[in-house]
């Protein structure tokens, strides 16, 4: 075991873009306090081995081995979705790709890197005030580069004409390319918003980072959807956390489908910080090959009569590991805190692996906190039952583990999503080949 | 082949059991049929009943095809073709259906959903086409009046929150889809009130056309009254102890198993 912790980061000895005194000195701070990176003795890192990681010599920028094209865009963004687009490729922002009009009345969406210079009031009053709940090495990491990325601001009362679409695109660099991108999303009292963050690789077999830190501020009364499609290439890290600090009766939905990575892992830190406040998490991770999913999640409720929801499935195949750690923590103040968790997993062979762990910290007496955990196989009297009607075995055990995913993809609002990754979710499965799904 | 009015030959039977014997796969040791041996004609009901434990669902699944089971010795014949090497989804595109006596609820995929992948899986195995969706939807509709089911039934999950009459309801009307020409039924009786009953029967009956057969797998005679079976044969111990027309299910209602030596309190339940 290789430990990092006393060394100095290779990531870190690269200097991010010049930007103002403030946002370099909230660089600093997080440089001050940063370490190292992780290791399996970390309690909260102790099924995943980032060792691939920190062995790899990453850069921030390096020539790309090809121009990613208008038509590369239409085909990896989510298919027949009216949405804006930004487009990141290898971390850089494209502005030729990217469509960011019609989005409604005093709407802000820009760069972060724009955002310092022309809303730098905005930004400043809420940089950090969700990320700073999550106490990790690559989140700091994420701070001490903050350059490229996303701000989002919706003021008081208004509703985004259509999502938002952050999509990153990777391609074959001549070196792996380490990104941190940083997404700001602010959305004003009685506002609406859905954004997607999109990870996707043009090119398959590219070894690269993205350490992606999205803060949700998500104003009192406001509903907000939030998406994580990571199909990153599968020799890919891909770190991402969505921090959320929700006022009082504000609904976010958090939704996140893992298909690509060869590491991954996704941190959701909601702090439900108003009363009667509502917060899904819901998620599917699918692993074949030798693929690492680890799930984090920590719901802080702070507030009286909030409710939270965590479910998530995870189907494994050959290999591939998967890891959900459930926290809930409830503050003292927090009574008639409703809180919901469950993890499903169904494992398709007999090398992969599930680490579950549900963690309640509980500090208020009158909360109803639920937990539960699962792990089994396809049901084979099920599998009977659909040949007897005629289907082949592997078209009867695709079909069983789509059922098996189905829920989550049902509570996703955006139709065209849950298509894309469902019907990706089946090519997944070795047995599935020229299945289609109706979704 | 069949060749029917050709007086030198006789027809095919649709079904011939010839001396099967069957054990698990699991448990060896334990032998549960033990030369059964059955003949049914085409457009034929027969009926096997029996007591817990006889081996009548073992009967039903080893003609399905589940794979929990090893037939030691005899043969399985369906339109004079030996079953043996065909996979349940290849005797189910041939024609043979079982209907569960606890059919699986399936969270997760509709009715709909289901049915057209077992409709255009048969189609394939006949080497057509899909149907397109009108084709399937015109299909449902015109099974679901035959069988009396809700239409709505098929928008929801397979079998999830159904009844227990809905369930056997549901698996006649999907028997009826896939058009199978071998309907086994595995206690599709049990638990059904006397409505339920008798809407399940009628949708078998509908089916009933002179070349279609049935299998009736009962414990108790009641079933018999509404779908009137040509042929009864009794099995108990993986044996089939004695065969007769529809009064015998009479008999038996008025005598139970015990004529034939058994104490039904003692048997433990299959």
């Amino acid at each position: 075991m290789t430990s990092v912790m006393d060394q100095p980061v290779g990531i870190l000895t690269h200097e991010p873009a010049p930007a103002p005194a403030w946002v370099q000195a909230f660089r600093t701070r997080a440089r001050d306090g940063l370490s190292g990176l992780p290791t399996v003795r970390d309690e909260a890192w102790r099924f995943t081995n980032i060792a691939p990681l920190v062995g790899t010599n990453f850069v921030t920028e390096s020539a790309s081995q090809r121009q990613v094209t208008p038509g590369d865009v239409a085909e990896l963004r989510v298919p027949e979705l009216d949405a804006a687009v930004l487009v990141f490729v290898d971390g850089q922002y494209n502005p030729g790709l990217s469509d960011t009009r019609n989005l409604g009345a005093g709407v802000v969406c820009t760069t972060m890197e724009a955002a310092f210079e022309r809303h730098a009031q905005l930004v400043q009053a809420h940089l950090g005030a969700a990320s700073a709940e999550h106490d990790d090495p690559f989140t700091r990491l994420n701070d001490a580069m903050l350059s490229a990325g996303v701000f989002l601001y919706v003021p008081d009362g208004v509703a985004t004409a259509r999502p938002i679409e952050i999509l990153s695109i990777a391609t074959r660099t001549a070196e792996p390319v380490a990104a941190h991108p940083r997404n700001l999303i602010v959305v004003g009292k009685g506002a609406g918003a859905t954004v997607l963050e999109h990870y996707v690789a043009l090119d398959h077999g590219v070894v690269y980072l993205n350490n992606a830190v999205t803060e949700l501020i998500a104003g009192d009364g406001s509903r907000v959807e939030h998406y994580l499609l990571e199909r990153e290439s599968e020799q890919a890290f891909n770190i991402s956390t969505l921090a959320i600090r929700q006022g009082a009766e504000a609904v976010v939905h958090s939704h996140t489908v893992l298909l690509g990575g060869a590491i991954v892992r996704n941190n959701v830190v909601p702090v439900l910080a108003g009363e009667r406040g509502h917060c899904l998490i819901n998620g599917l991770y699918v692993g074949h090959g030798d693929q690492h999913l680890d799930n984090a999640m920590r719901v802080r409720h702070a507030a009286a009569q909030c409710e939270s929801r965590q479910y998530y499935k995870g189907i494994m195949n050959d290999r591939s590991r998967g890891v959900f750690t459930g926290r809930i923590i409830v503050d003292k103040g927090a009574q008639k805190t409703d809180a919901i968790q469950t993890n499903r997993n169904m494992l398709l062979s007999d090398e992969a692996r599930v680490n579950a762990r549900p963690q309640l910290e509980i500090f208020a007496d009158d909360v109803r906190c639920t937990h539960g955990a699962t792990t089994g196989r396809v049901d084979d009297e099920a599998v009977f039952y659909f040949m007897s009607r005629g289907l082949s075995e592997p078209v009867a055990r695709a079909m069983l583990v789509y059922a098996f995913a189905a829920e989550g993809f049902d509570r996703m609002e955006l139709v065209p999503v849950r298509r894309l990754l469902a019907q990706e979710m089946i090519d997944k499965l070795p047995m599935a080949r020229g299945l289609s799904i109706e979704v | 082949m069949r060749m029917k009015g050709n007086g030198s030959m006789s027809p095919v039977p649709l079904l011939e059991i010839r001396n099967l014997h069957v054990r698990l796969e699991d448990e060896p040791s334990v032998e549960i049929l033990k030369g059964i041996d059955l003949k049914i004609m085409p457009g034929e009901v027969h009926s096997i009943m029996g007591p817990n434990g006889s081996g009548k669902s073992t009967l039903a699944q080893v003609l399905a095809g589940k794979e929990d089971y090893e037939i030691v010795e005899g043969q399985i014949l369906f339109k004079g073709q030996d079953l043996s090497d065909l996979g349940p989804d290849e005797r189910a595109n041939s024609g043979i259906f079982l209907a569960f006596q606890y059919p699986v609820e399936i969270p997760g995929v509709s009715a709909m959903q289901f049915l057209k992948a077992a409709v255009n899986a048969k189609r394939a195995f006949e080497g057509q086409g899909e149907l397109d969706a009108g084709a399937l939807l015109r299909h449902f509709r015109a099974k679901a009046l035959q069988i009396n089911v809700p239409f709505e039934m098929l928008k929801r999950n397979v079998n999830e929150g159904f009844s227990g009459g809905e369930k056997k309801r549901f698996e006649i009307f999907q028997m009826a889809v896939l058009d199978s020409v071998l309907g086994i039924l595995d206690e599709s009786d049990s638990g059904l009130d006397i409505d339920a009953l008798r809407i399940v029967s009628e949708g078998v009956n509908s089916m009933r056309d002179g070349t279609r057969s049935f299998l009736l797998i009962t414990h108790y005679q009641r079933l018999l009254n509404y779908i009137v079976p040509d042929r009864v044969h009794v099995l108990i111990g993986g044996r089939i102890v004695k065969s007769g027309g529809k009064d015998l299910a009479l008999e038996l209602e008025e005598h139970g198993y015990a004529p034939f030596g058994v104490n039904e309190s003692a048997v433990a339940s299959a």
